[in-house]
């Protein structure tokens, strides 16, 4: 059984131009011990699906599907319940969360608080042993427990974040975007040990980037999202380097080979801007900005197909079955 | 997608548009807290019509090397040199060299005054500069060019209105109202969205193209480097480290920080990361001899001292590399065994 998997998962948001579908029929299954990147820009509805998991969406938001943690249906656990399972079962490190640790408060306070909240019979001789062994888990010295935050550098903040997101012993964890304000040797450290921590604790490991370059080094796995919509997924590697949709094939360029002719003075982009989820174009949804677009794919909305390990949703992949 | 000339021929011989020499930036610490060496000095120079990357961590002093060039910031030692003439900090002198200089920032959406409009961001340039002739032809003139078109229609937008990535040409065409010779951008796409970047790096290529702009990049990003730029300058702890034309460096970069920068990209078929531990060290604290000497792989492997420089890493220090010319690094091992270079 996997440890999360979202079932045919729809998000809309009601507003006062009416309804706004963010997320549009998502199926994703994450096993213990693996991780799956999600990739897509800004507004493609990332961010929305993953805070489904634990149900962090604002009240106008209405949830469709199933979000299954555990085997439990998160959608109708109760507030109790659903407060033990956040920080307990799954952990969030959220984009930028570096600013927001406690700028008065020692590190190790601020880390033994959630352990102190979420398991009462620990005591806090307990919790601080607990803070050591965290810090020492994403390669910091315990006695940075003492530490106040600005004594610290970008990349330990989002370490002590990681170490944070840990401290309840989380079987899921969910990173949306840890490494973007980072530098790229620092970034290197911290994938490095995100992708250590599944290897050792058999975390399942959602990773949210726009990066398609980050996600293939750190993810066994990799789903393309468009417009609200699962566009690609497969095996990292296949995904990045033979992408099977026209938009996987745009995020995989944005970020050159290095040493490789065909992106020397040609920086690959893609003209326009996605399109807001009130107003999707008809067809497929990718279609005013595919390179390859044909004239079926203006009135056809692709169905997703498989092909061998992978599947995509789109007209010139021809593939097996439908899995839509 | 864009046909682009490198730009050795004219840059070899041509007095450079911008050049520091020997530039030296240091920040008095408070109280008794030690000075802090941001740029240690730096020769570069900036050819007419070329793109030159700075690349480096955080802390490396990339981006005050870039604020002296700018004239933002005087050097305590060495001088910024315009047109071979040595730059003048007078306000006047500044405000001029200013109209030719334009900086473009990381964040467009913290760049842009939410309050104001595009025409209103874009025509504050000339304003300042006090060129009232022609306004509204010229701010369309530089959103045309900034890829914004039709120009009148972005006029009464607002920033909240447009994507990361039209609010990213705006900053640009802010920066182009003024027909300035050079640009410096500093990490000019980091914010922005895979789909976008391609599109802006396409517009800084087009516009040293089509107007002959020389840009300076600051950047950590090395794939952006290898996309538009025809030198790459590696700095480290305040020197450039290792400088050259972007195939040869990136192709076999020969300072082991460069090589360990490289060889952390994620890419997916690749060699092995070099992930060095630690931080940036502080520019308060600069090691003896090569300042990259503690972190450096090659000297903790005994790369360097089979080669027989470990003591010259530990305490000999290396000489300033020249800011034009072919591929140069400032490396005790590399000299020993690259000893052509």
């Amino acid at each position: 059984m996997p440890l999360l998997e979202f079932d045919d998962v729809h998000v809309t948001y009601r507003s006062r131009e009416g309804d706004v579908p963010a997320v549009r029929g998502v199926s994703l299954a994450v096993e213990a011990g693996e991780s799956v990147g999600i990739a897509g820009e800004s507004g493609c509805g990332k961010t929305t699906v993953t805070s489904s998991v634990l149900r962090l969406l604002p009240p106008t938001a209405k949830v469709t599907g199933q979000v299954l943690l555990d085997g439990e249906d998160v959608m109708k656990m109760s507030f109790g319940r659903l407060r033990a399972v956040r920080w307990g079962k799954a952990a969030v490190i959220f984009q930028g969360a570096m600013h927001a640790l406690n700028p008065v408060q020692r590190i190790g306070q601020q880390l033994a608080e959630p352990i102190l909240l979420h398991e009462k019979q620990v005591s806090e001789r307990t919790a601080n042993n607990r803070v050591g062994e965290l810090l020492e888990q994403v390669g910091l010295p315990a006695s940075r427990a003492r530490t106040y935050p600005h004594q610290l550098s970008g990349g330990q903040k989002q370490r002590i974040m990681i170490a944070m997101a840990l401290a309840c012993r989380p079987k899921l964890l969910v990173a949306d975007e840890p490494t973007t304000a980072l530098d790229v040797m620092v970034q290197a450290q911290v994938l490095d040990v995100l992708s250590e921590l599944v290897r050792e604790l058999g975390l399942a490991m959602v990773f949210i980037s726009h990066d398609l370059s980050v996600l293939s080094t750190t993810c066994d796995r990799i789903a393309v999202m468009y417009a609200g919509r699962i566009v690609e997924q497969g095996p990292a590697a296949d995904v990045f380097d033979t992408p099977l949709h026209p938009y996987s094939a745009a995020l995989a360029s944005a970020f050159p080979r290095i040493g490789d002719p065909r992106f020397r003075y040609a920086p690959a982009g893609l003209a326009g801007d996605p399109p807001f989820p009130s107003d999707l174009p008809t067809g497929c949804s990718f279609h005013p900005r595919c390179p390859v677009v044909m004239d079926e794919c203006r009135v056809v909305d692709p169905p997703t197909v498989r092909v061998g390990a992978r599947s995509a949703a789109c007209l010139r992949v021809t593939g097996a079955e439908d899995v839509a | 997608m864009t046909a682009s000339v490198p730009v050795e021929e004219h840059t070899a011989t041509a007095v450079p548009v911008v050049e520091a020499r020997g530039v030296q930036v240091v920040f008095r610490g408070r109280g008794r807290g030690a000075a802090a060496h941001a740029v240690d000095g730096v020769d570069l120079a900036l050819g007419r019509g070329e793109i030159l990357a700075l690349v480096g961590e955080s802390g490396c002093g990339k981006t005050t090397l870039a604020r002296t060039l700018l004239g933002l910031e005087r050097p305590t030692a060495g001088e910024v040199l315009v047109d071979g003439e040595p730059l003048g900090y007078r306000g006047r002198e500044l405000k001029a060299y200013r109209r030719r200089v334009q900086l473009v920032l990381q964040d467009p959406t913290g760049a842009l005054n939410p309050r104001h409009t595009v025409y209103e961001a874009v025509a504050e340039g000339l304003r300042i500069h006090g060129i009232s002739d022609r306004e509204e032809e010229r701010v369309s003139a530089a959103l045309a060019q900034a890829g914004l078109r039709p120009p009148e229609r972005f006029f009464l937008r607002y920033p909240h209105e447009l994507s990361g990535g039209q609010r990213q040409r705006v900053v640009i065409a802010g920066a182009l109202v003024l027909e300035p010779d050079v640009i410096v951008a500093d990490e000019p796409v980091s914010s922005l969205d895979a789909s976008v970047r391609g599109e802006i790096l396409a517009l800084l290529l087009k516009l040293r193209d089509e107007l002959g702009l020389s840009l300076l990049v600051v950047t950590h990003d090395l794939g952006l480097a290898w996309n538009i730029a025809d030198r790459v300058a590696v700095m480290y702890l305040g020197r450039v480290v290792e400088i050259g034309p972007t195939e040869a460096l990136l192709a076999e970069p020969l300072h082991p920080y460069a090589q360990a920068l490289l060889s952390v990209v994620p890419e997916i078929s690749r060699v092995e990361p070099v992930v060095l531990s630690g931080e940036p060290p502080d520019p308060s604290r600069v090691p003896t001899g090569c300042r990259f000497h503690p972190r450096c792989p090659a000297l903790a492997s005994g790369a360097a001292a089979a080669a027989g420089v470990d003591g010259d890493c530990r305490g000999t220090p290396l000489a300033i590399l020249p800011g034009s010319g072919p591929h140069a690094v400032a490396c005790h091992l590399a000299a020993a065994t690259h000893p052509a270079d």
